[in-house]
């Protein structure tokens, strides 16, 4: 790639802008493939996540005794640096994607189960004995009453998971799949390539606002008996 | 890459080494960069944030400010800065501390304005119907109330910053994520395995220690809610 390479050796200590226009034009096939694969696995990892978490979250608020060692587990869990767990999980899965997966799904499990069970924790018994008073399994008590209540804590879990796995995607650099961090550590190599490492670090929090911005639209879709509420 | 199983046994000889640990700029040279790292850090983010953090509260003012900056640094990514500093000729050690600081100062903002703001009104009330000013109602009766959410917030910033300051490794810092960065460097993954290991620990290490401080030093009639802080990350 000609363009992105040492532009500041070329003519001196010449021009090193903190961004162009010409750099993102340029290298506009390969930052939408780091940014496709950025968001790809964020979703992948946020969605498994989920899958996991909501009925662990079910569990642990029937199960009562269940909810406070699988919090602190996960608690404990979500302790450990990314940096360290891409490093633990690197030489035993093998370098690239799957130890940065398995890494977000473990940040993202610990944030959405701890909203789901808030967020269940939360409903209205009365609701509740309203339901089963009307004659409504419990199973149907879960789903028509509980789980809609639930809803906006399970969102919010849901878009901060997201958020933050989006920024943590970049540290997968260091096994060698960082998504749009990858543009990032190459800026960092090429002489500091100011335009690179901005563009690529503009483009992660672009992502996670569109990201964010979806799932905020999603919730709003699904509960719309709060409209025209505070949110 | 060598057979996997092979990589533990690396990770377990490279630990059990003596020298490992006592030469020069070994485990324990590293352990104490990187704590004294972790602590400047946590102090310049303290010294910025705790006063801001606590006149908002007390004014009630700038809550939008204090939501949208964390949230905000919640999508910024950490790698990214500090390659912009290094690209801005901020390098190493320095470097680390700024961007480390810099992602701690929401959390101890959001913990200290959430203290302050969630003092009892008739607690201030009182001290200002006993002619306080605002300085001494601050200083003397919200603060104190606060304390509980404010050492949440120190626990969840050191524990942050320990994490963050290995990753600025990446770009010549110091501290233990240079094992991590080195062994990656050379392909020794059992050196990168012992070096999550050793993160890790130091993390869990220092959350257990401030979790038990935290406990013995709020005081008894507040600490039913200590363990709940506003935790960002």
């Amino acid at each position: 790639m000609p363009p992105s390479s040492l532009p500041s050796t070329s003519a001196g200590a010449a021009e090193n802008p903190w961004f162009s226009w010409d750099y993102v034009t340029q290298n506009a096939a390969i930052l939408w493939q780091r940014a496709s694969e950025h968001a790809l696995i964020t979703v992948e990892a946020v969605a498994i996540a989920a899958a996991i978490a909501i009925p662990l979250g079910l569990l642990a608020v029937r199960v009562r005794w269940l909810a406070a060692p699988l919090l602190s587990a996960t608690a404990v869990l979500y302790t450990i640096p990314s940096l360290a767990l891409f490093a633990i999980l690197a030489p035993l899965m093998g370098i690239g994607r799957p130890p940065v997966l398995l890494g977000l799904v473990i940040y993202a499990l610990l944030v959405i189960l701890r909203n789901t069970v808030t967020g269940l924790d939360g409903v209205d018994p009365a609701a509740v004995d309203a339901a089963r008073g009307l004659g409504l399994g419990r199973i149907q008590v879960l789903v028509r009453v509980q789980l809609p209540n639930a809803l906006p804590s399970i969102v919010a879990g849901l878009r901060l998971a997201t958020v933050t796995s989006v920024a943590l995607v970049t540290v997968g650099v260091v096994v060698g799949y960082g998504g749009l961090g990858q543009i990032m550590f190459q800026g960092f190599r090429n002489n500091f390539y100011r335009a690179e490492i901005m563009t690529a670090t503009l483009a992660c929090v672009l992502l996670a606002l569109v990201l964010d911005l979806v799932l905020w639209a999603a919730g709003r879709a699904m509960t719309p008996w709060l409209r025209g509420r505070a949110a | 890459m060598t057979p996997r199983t092979g990589v533990v046994d690396d990770a377990l000889v490279y630990l059990n080494d003596p020298l490992t640990w006592t030469e020069p700029g070994g485990v324990l040279d590293l352990t104490r960069e990187h704590l004294a790292l972790t602590a400047a850090a946590v102090a310049i983010a303290a010294v910025l944030a705790l006063p801001v953090g606590a006149w908002l509260g007390h004014s009630g003012r700038g809550a939008g400010v204090v939501v949208w900056l964390t949230n905000a640094t919640r999508a910024l990514p950490t790698l990214g800065v500090i390659f912009l500093l290094a690209a801005g000729g901020l390098f190493g050690n320095a470097a680390t501390v700024v961007a480390a600081a810099l992602f701690a100062i929401p959390v101890l903002l959001v913990n200290t304005y959430e203290g302050v703001r969630g003092a009892l009104p008739s607690a201030r009330d009182a001290a200002r119907g006993l002619g306080m000013s605002d300085v001494g109602i601050l200083a003397l009766v919200e603060m104190p109330l606060a304390t509980g959410l404010v050492g949440a917030g120190i626990r969840t910033a050191v524990v942050q910053v320990a994490a963050t300051v290995p990753l600025a490794a990446l770009a010549g810092g110091g501290g233990l994520g240079q094992i991590i960065a080195f062994g990656m460097g050379t392909q020794r993954y059992g050196q990168v395995l012992a070096g999550g290991i050793l993160v890790a620990a130091l993390c869990l290490l220092l959350d257990g220690l401030l979790a038990l401080a935290q406990h013995f030093l709020t005081p008894r009639a507040l600490r039913a809610g200590a363990n709940s802080g506003v935790t960002s990350r």
